[in-house]
């Protein structure tokens, strides 16, 4: 079981840097007491119709920067809903990053090998290409070319909360406490 | 220490702090605005509690899309209002009051050495009163509701000295802006700046707080400013409602000798012209005078950014007794209900009026793309505001340059973007 939960397969969407949480998701839907709505608007002017495309276990790969701006929640929200299993980035903005904890989305920090100047994250694959994540190893494969890259493993303290499945299990947890 | 490791510690009890580690903190105020009525109120609600931690450390205000421009709003607006009916939130400041960032400090209730969490990313606002300011997700402020207390990774403290004073042209966002320029959008993720130096005192509080809101900009944590006796006589002016947070909160923190800092950075603060950051980023800055000809459907002139008296005073000397031209919407957002009747009784309502602008109630409006002057397709925004990201103020063809009001103001008159003619400051 536990080897099941450590290793991680899925096919990949690339998108470039500094990917805001307006195009995640737009503020003129964050009134939407419809949750579809809100879905189909997800990333549609970085990936087109990306709310039909998407499959359950897919995994975006992103540039530096990933989810700038905006503190908004639904930007994580909807990618988890529609089946995002991670965001592979170079760094992540801040925010994002605590929302992704929050609601058990994955953000993988790569590490950038030899801190190379022309690593992009079209390096991983292409669109619709298969990884394959090893949590235990903190590593990548890329199934199609074969090509490995190493990240930053998450820290024990937030591997704890997100091994809680989400942060409302976490208040539970201590409130019983 | 810096003076963030010193709030930060001081807030989950520790002698000293290493940059990197997980601390759990004591939330002093945790300020919620729309955001209540979104994911907030049905997530806490999953948990079954009867009362919040503490009421009393609970600021609540309507912000974004106030008064409703649709039914959606309304219906979010009505949610949120319940939640903080059903949970007895405190300080429930309706949705007359203003914009959340320049509201809570006017009611005073940022002071020295606070902890402050807020469900907006420009939470970073409150920086500028020496204090720690920090935007959260709507979980994070659940797990505030329940606990009282949130983790934090201590960041790296980037130290900014500034220097002499601003150009006769030049305001507190074309300080940001020079930064946003050097440092770009990821220069300062999962850090905190600390603002000081000599130039301090040529920096106004309204200055502080924009350079304080926009450092988030910069994926910064917070960014704190040194405190002195401008603050001082500041706070002395906006006293909280309730003198027990006067009296706690009324300890100026200053860096310690051996404060530790990643890197420190001198400004001239001289030697930067106006600027102006083209889209789609905010770092993608440029002196106004090297943009060569961007003609204007829009200028908007407010957001917790730059909405304050300075700036409505400087934008009223551009534009009194001028007209603006036909074809550009000049729209005009005062930042609170008290500077919208400080304006009022200076006059300055009346001078933008009659040069043809639009003013309107208090509110986030077009910044967000929400309402109060949204843009069509191809349109061009000349703003006052903190983002420029593609599709944010409206249609994804818009394009919305950001840069000080003074630019604003004179871009507004012109129909292109350019420099005021004259000194702002005389």
């Amino acid at each position: 079981m536990r080897e099941e939960k450590s290793k991680l397969k899925g096919r990949i969407w690339i998108v470039g840097d500094s990917i805001n949480t307006d195009l995640i998701v737009p503020s003129r839907v964050l009134t939407e007491q419809n949750p579809d709505k809100m879905l189909e608007a997800t990333l549609e002017l970085v990936i087109p119709d990306f709310y039909k495309k998407v499959q359950k276990g897919d995994f975006i790969i992103a540039g530096k920067n990933f989810g700038c701006g905006s503190s908004r929640e639904e930007a994580v929200y909807v990618l988890k809903q529609l089946g995002v299993r991670g965001i592979i980035a170079f760094s992540f903005a801040r925010i994002f990053f605590r929302n992704c904890i929050n609601l058990g989305l994955l953000p993988i920090v790569i590490k950038e090998e030899d801190d190379s100047q022309n690593f992009a994250p079209s390096d991983l694959g292409n669109e619709g290409d298969l990884i394959s994540i090893d949590l235990t190893k903190s590593t990548i494969l890329s199934l199609n070319s074969n090509k490995k890259f190493t990240f930053h493993p998450l820290s024990p303290f937030l591997q704890s909360y997100l091994d809680k499945n989400g942060a409302l299990s976490y208040i539970k947890e201590q409130l019983k406490q | 220490m810096s003076i963030s490791n010193q709030i930060f510690a001081k807030h989950c009890n520790k002698k000293s702090l290493e940059s990197g580690e997980f601390v759990e903190c004591d939330i002093d105020l945790v300020m919620v605005h729309e955001q209540l009525g979104g994911r907030i109120s049905p997530e806490f609600r999953k948990l079954g509690l009867k009362n919040l931690w503490d009421p009393s450390k609970v600021f609540y205000i309507l912000d974004h899309w106030v008064p409703p421009p649709d039914i959606k709003a309304a219906k979010m607006h009505q949610i949120a209002n319940k939640f903080a009916k059903d949970y007895n939130i405190k300080w429930n400041m309706g949705q007359n009051q203003g914009i959340c960032h320049q509201v809570l400090p006017e009611k005073g209730f940022s002071r020295p050495g606070m902890l402050i969490v807020g469900s907006d990313s420009h939470t970073t606002t409150y920086g500028a009163f020496n204090c720690i300011g920090t935007g959260i997700g709507a979980t994070d402020v659940s797990i505030i509701f329940s606990l009282g207390k949130l983790w934090f990774k201590i960041p790296e403290v980037q130290r900014i000295e500034f220097e002499g004073k601003l150009g006769s042209k030049v305001m507190g966002k074309d300080v940001v802006l020079q930064l946003l320029k050097d440092f770009r959008t990821d220069g300062a993720i999962y850090e905190a700046f600390e603002f000081g130096g000599s130039g301090l005192r040529n920096l106004s509080i309204a200055a502080r707080m924009t350079i304080a809101n926009m450092s988030v900009e910069m994926g910064a944590k917070c960014g704190v400013f040194e405190a002195d006796k401008i603050l001082e006589n500041w706070l002395k002016a906006h006293p909280a409602p309730e003198n027990q947070i006067n009296t706690k909160f009324n300890q100026l923190i200053s860096p310690t000798k051996d404060a530790q800092y990643k890197k420190i950075y001198n400004y001239n603060i001289d030697e930067i012209p106006p600027l102006v950051a083209k889209p789609f980023s905010p770092d993608n800055v440029v002196p106004v005078e090297e943009l060569g000809t961007i003609e204007i459907d829009e200028a908007f002139l407010g957001s917790c950014t730059n909405g304050r008296m300075e700036d409505l005073r400087i934008a009223a000397k551009i534009i009194k007794g001028k007209k603006v031209p036909a074809n550009v919407k000049f729209i005009i957002i005062p930042a609170s209900r008290e500077i919208y009747l400080q304006a009022l009784n200076e006059g300055l309502i009346e001078i933008f009026i009659q040069a043809g602008g639009v003013v309107e109630y208090p509110s986030c409006g077009p910044c967000i793309g929400g309402h109060l002057g949204v843009l069509g397709p191809e349109e061009i925004c000349i703003s006052s505001s903190n983002r420029n990201f593609m599709g944010r103020m409206g249609d994804p063809t818009s394009k919305s340059y950001l840069a000080s009001p003074a630019v604003v103001a004179a871009s507004a008159l012109k129909g292109y973007i350019t420099i005021p003619v004259k000194d702002i400051w005389e």
